[in-house]
């Protein structure tokens, strides 16, 4: 469980990035963070390994505060997948991954053969471990970085927009093999990023920032979806433009989904004709 | 030429103690520059000072300091270890400013990642900034080869032999031959270690070939790349 109490973040230049945030990442499930650029969901998640400091306020992992422990041991048993993949362009794939674990002593032989382990686990072929990050695509990048954040097991997973430099596909294979993945891990994900569709796939927990870093609010997508707490959340989440607002059609026999537009998003299981 | 056919012993000796003398500064000097450029990176109210006195040492003329150097130190003017110190201080003054822009010109997105995820700073620095910032040390460092194999030379009007000495010892005696062998030597010997260092560039750092780059090169391939890379747009609009 990761807590931040009333924690805020003002930087040296005067921007104030979060304020007064108080909000509880519950253990095992997926906490998503979603908001515009520079609603400070990077400065809050970065607050968890200690890349940042919090201006006042405390942040704190199963009741310990993080602020008393050595952030380079507590960076090494959180997982962290970075806005942009941010690999080491001068390592190998497989070296990337196991860079954690190599620097938790890990002797290479093993950790090589946890790390192609892992390179199957996210989706990757084996025969990319020799290749320089630069000669992936962006998608196998992303993966490549959650792989290295898998390594150690981490209890903890912090994902800065990971999905972010991909097209819609990739994206969307990407989120249904993080939800599998996460069906039989079980970590603690906390989850960045500025689309609230994908923030409505994966989040059991989803919490919606304000630009200034306050929360506008936070809840179960469902939750969300049957009562925005205000013009923002509605605007954000589209429901005042009427996409939220389904409705079924009849189409010679079959049900229709039809969106506020008109636009058609599916169709009712129930009324498709039996065979 | 047949100068050159009866003193080829006489040059190759000259060339392989030319190659020594600039070697031995070459090296010397990117040892102690690259923890100073390191420092003037690191701390930047330092930078400016530190590099504007550094560069200075490069205005003072050669001549003078191989005869300032030796009482300064107590060894003889006629010591190689006058030529190899001397050049070490004009390395130095090159390399400093390279080094100092190698280490600034690391991704800091990169950098940050690296201490994300785990690196103490005296690890990173070993395992991220030195080894990024190497494309562009040696490419410093092959600026300051090529300028220390010509001014070795200098040293032989203190009486420091090298390839300079078939310079005088020609211009003495009118032997064009003798001259024009000595430039070419030099011009030789320059290439060789220039070489050498982009090799040794490319084993170390085999990451930093970029394979689409290289393709470019290529028309029938380019073609199909600016297609490719057509596409890739597309999709990520
Ligand atoms: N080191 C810094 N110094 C000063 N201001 C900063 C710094 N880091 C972030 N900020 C500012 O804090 C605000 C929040 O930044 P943050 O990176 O948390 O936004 P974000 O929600 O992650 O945005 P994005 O979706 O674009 O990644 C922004 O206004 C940003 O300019
Ligand atoms: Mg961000």
């Amino acid at each position: 469980m990761i807590e931040f109490d009333r924690v805020a973040k003002r930087f040296p230049d005067g921007t104030e990035a979060v304020r007064e945030i108080t909000l509880t990442v519950p253990s095992r499930r997926t906490t998503v963070l979603v908001g515009s650029s520079g609603s400070g969901k990077t400065t809050l998640l970065r607050m968890v390994n200690r890349m940042v400091e919090p201006s006042s306020g405390q942040v704190r992992i199963d009741d310990e505060d993080v602020a008393t422990l050595n952030p380079v041991t507590l960076r090494r048993r959180i997982g962290y997948v970075l806005q942009g993949g941010g690999l080491l362009p001068h390592r190998r794939v497989l070296d990337n991954i196991v860079t954690v674990l190599r620097l938790n002593g890990v002797r290479r032989r093993s950790a090589e053969e946890r790390g192609l382990e892992l390179m199957d686990t996210v989706g990757l072929d084996r025969a990319l471990a020799r290749r320089y990050p630069g000669q992936l695509s962006g998608g196998q990048q992303q993966r490549v970085g959650v792989a290295r954040a898998l390594a150690v097991d981490p209890n903890i997973l912090l994902m800065d927009e990971p999905f972010g430099a991909v097209d819609p596909i990739v994206r969307t294979d990407l989120q249904n093999e993080l939800l599998r993945l996460q069906s039989t891990l079980d970590k603690t994900v906390l989850f960045v990023t500025h689309d609230i569709e994908e923030a409505f796939i994966l989040g059991d927990q989803v919490v919606i920032l304000k630009p200034g870093g306050v929360i506008a609010q936070q809840g179960t997508p469902a939750e969300i979806l049957a009562d925005p707490a205000d013009d923002f959340v509605a605007t954000f989440i589209g429901a005042e433009r009427g996409q939220r607002a389904l409705r079924v059609e009849d189409h010679n026999g079959t049900q229709v989904v039809v969106d506020g537009r008109g636009r058609p998003a599916g169709v009712l299981a129930e009324g498709v004709p039996r065979q | 030429m047949t100068w050159v056919g009866a003193n080829i012993a006489q040059v190759w000796n000259l060339s392989v103690l030319h190659l020594w003398l600039s070697v031995q500064p070459i090296v010397i000097g990117f040892v102690i520059a690259v923890p100073l450029g390191l420092v003037a990176w690191r701390y930047r109210w330092l930078r400016g000072g530190l590099l504007s006195v550094i560069g200075l040492l490069y205005t003072i003329p050669s001549l003078a300091l191989f005869v300032l150097l030796p009482p300064v130190i107590g060894i003889s003017v006629l010591a190689d270890a006058n030529l190899v110190i001397a050049l070490s201080i004009y390395a130095v003054a090159l390399m400093t400013r390279f080094a100092a822009d190698a280490f600034a010109a690391v991704d800091p997105v990169v950098r940050r990642s690296a201490v994300a995820i785990g690196y103490s700073s005296w690890r990173r620095f070993w395992a991220v900034d030195l080894p990024l910032a190497g494309p562009a040390l040696l490419a410093g460092l092959r600026v300051v080869a090529v300028s220390t194999v010509s001014l070795v030379t200098v040293g032989i009007l203190v009486g420091i032999d090298s390839l300079g000495l078939l310079f005088t010892d020609g211009l003495q005696r009118g032997i064009l031959a003798e001259i024009a062998t000595g430039i070419v030597m030099t011009v030789v010997i320059a290439l060789v270690l220039d070489l050498v260092i982009a090799l040794a560039g490319r084993l170390l750092m085999p990451w930093a070939r970029r394979p689409p780059r290289r393709r470019r090169w290529l028309p029938w391939r380019s073609s199909r790349t600016s297609a490719r890379g057509a596409t890739a747009a597309e999709v990520a609009e």
